[in-house]
């Protein structure tokens, strides 16, 4: 993870660390955090807490979303005294509803100038984010639709729970956009539970969601996504998502935080170490295999 | 002590607007369902009116059997036995915007007489007072879903006269206006607080007061709204939860008491 932060996130790139509540790479967070970069344009739907914990780091000179919150908890507290008190500076917002975010990331992904939806009538939104345009159909029926134009990241990183080394990356579960938001990037970071052989890919290509093709890094990290999830591998934390809301509400407790868990830790596997096995133990499902498909063999 | 405010001490204002919210929910099918009190809404009117009740979450779930409450729209367990499992983009391209969602539930932290609603902030946009957390899929679902139901507690604060930001529109006020606006949903069509439930007047759009829980008084919910209601002309009283209701409420959905405080 050090050498993929170090060679593909570079200090004012905009980074989407993707993942709609499953899968979310907190461990690549962290690891931006402790290469101390800035100026990133953050781009998340749900920024979360892995961003809560990188604006109160100071990464991030701006954010990109559609729903800026604790899912399940309620806010986002070093995020909200950056936007309401300008504490400790300033941060630039620019938002969506979640069908815009997604549909950026589709604009990015299949080189498209822009993409058509039927949201934002009647709406405030349009009104505080100018990228949000209305346009009417060439065609016969001439609707009335508006667009929003292409987010292609400098980095996407997307967790998966396994790939093979080239990158081939397979997600069961939420998916989320991370597909999108991959294609859509300049450098793509795949972290995964487990790197498996490529026979494992090969026996279940519909499973696929990210191919090597247009990965440049893969990163083994067990139990990289928490406190989100890892379906089959491990349950949302969701006592630490209650107690972030007191973490985060004071820059004190917070920095104590970063200090603790990031800063004097060399590495996600020292942080596996000392959050200890009883945790890891007490997150682990029972399990629910699918039934295995025939795909045929056709020689 | 009279009979009916005997009962009302015996169940919380969260399980009567459960128990409200769920009985309007008799024989739908497809419902975009949001944490918190719709998710045990719509489980509770799966086990009582609406059998056939497929759960949508716009995490990209459809038909989810979760087998316990789901803290966030964005659970495992929501994915467990779930009868299909999408990309967003599929969720919200061919679900929600072609029109398959017959109900929905918003929350909002302010709400007008017309259902317009504020999740955005409080105050000024530029330089607010509380941020709150946008969008989501707020927009898309209020637009694209048949019918909106919201459920939210209401004061002085969230039943506002003039809201601070319109994230997602209701009705317009001019009824000829909403007829024209060729979008499948017909916007809100009920809101159930901690005090009574509400309709929507079909010529103007506004909100309607159409019955009071057992034990509130008009004055009562006068006092925690930012307008004078309208007011049916024949106010009813809701009928307070069933004995089977609250023993789904406590012994199954939320035993734990989480959401019905």
């Amino acid at each position: 993870m050090q050498d993929a932060v170090r060679e593909l996130v570079r200090d004012g790139d905009t980074v989407s660390i993707e993942g709609f509540t499953h899968l979310i790479s907190f461990a690549a967070g962290h690891e931006i955090i402790r290469q101390g970069r800035r100026d990133l344009t953050l781009a998340r739907m749900t920024p979360d807490v892995v961003y809560d914990q990188m604006v109160g780091a100071g990464v991030a000179k701006k954010l990109i979303f559609s729903w800026v919150g604790n899912p399940g908890v309620g806010s986002l507290h070093a995020i909200r005294r950056r936007i309401e008190d300008e504490d400790p500076g300033p941060l630039e917002i620019e938002e969506y509803s979640h069908f815009g975010m997604v549909c950026r990331y589709v604009a990015g992904a299949s080189n498209l100038p822009f993409f058509p939806i039927r949201s934002y009538f009647e709406s405030d939104i349009p009104k505080v984010n100018l990228k949000i345009v209305p346009m009417r159909s060439p065609y016969e029926d001439g609707t009335e639709v508006y667009v929003v134009p292409p987010l292609r990241p400098d980095v996407a990183i997307v967790h998966a729970q396994r790939a093979d080394a080239n990158g081939d990356a397979q997600i069961w579960g939420l998916l989320g956009c991370q597909k999108e938001a991959a294609f859509a990037a300049d450098r793509v970071i795949v972290v995964v539970e487990e790197v498996v052989d490529e026979s494992v890919i090969r026996r279940d290509p519909n499973r696929t969601v990210i191919p090597s093709v247009i990965v440049d890094a893969v990163v083994e990290e067990p139990f990289g996504c928490h406190p989100s999830f890892a379906q089959g591998y491990y349950d949302r934390d969701n006592a630490f998502y209650v107690a972030w809301d007191d973490i985060a509400r004071d820059p004190e407790t917070l920095d104590a935080w970063l200090k603790e868990w990031v800063y004097d830790l060399g590495s996600h596997r020292d942080y596996v170490e000392k959050m200890g096995a009883d945790r890891w133990g007490s997150l682990r499902p029972e399990p629910a295999p699918s039934g295995e498909v025939d795909y045929g063999r056709y020689a | 002590m009279s009979e009916t405010s005997e009962a009302y001490e015996a169940y919380s204002p969260s399980e009567m607007m459960i128990a409200a919210s769920a009985r309007q929910l008799g024989g739908v099918r497809n419902c975009f369902v949001g944490v918190g009190l719709p998710n045990i809404v719509c489980n509770l009117a799966q086990r009582t009116v609406a059998p056939d009740l497929q759960l949508v979450y716009e995490s990209g779930v459809f038909g989810a059997r979760p087998e316990r409450l789901p803290l966030s729209i964005g659970d495992p367990t929501l994915v467990t036995g779930a009868i299909a499992v999408t990309s967003m983009f599929e969720l919200f391209a061919y679900y929600l915007q072609a029109g398959l969602i017959d109900v929905a539930f918003l929350g909002a932290a302010q709400i007008d007489r017309f259902g317009n609603i504020n999740t955005t902030v409080i105050g000024d946009y530029a330089k607010p007072k509380v941020r709150l957390p946008g969008s989501g899929g707020a927009w898309e679902i209020a637009i694209h879903a048949r019918q909106i139901l919201v459920i939210m507690r209401q004061g002085q604060r969230s039943f506002v006269d003039q809201l601070h930001f319109r994230t997602s529109p209701g009705h317009s006020g001019d009824p000829a206006h909403d007829a024209s606006r060729g979008w499948w949903g017909s916007g809100p069509t009920s809101v159930v607080t901690d005090l009574g439930t509400y309709a929507f007047d079909e010529a103007s759009g506004e909100m309607t007061l159409v019955t009071l829980h057992p034990g509130v008084t008009l004055d009562r919910v006068r006092e925690n709204m930012g307008w004078d209601p309208k007011v049916s002309s024949d106010l009813g009283e809701t009928l307070p939860p069933t004995d089977e209701e609250l023993r789904l409420i406590r012994e199954e959905l939320d035993p734990e008491g989480i959401s019905t405080k």
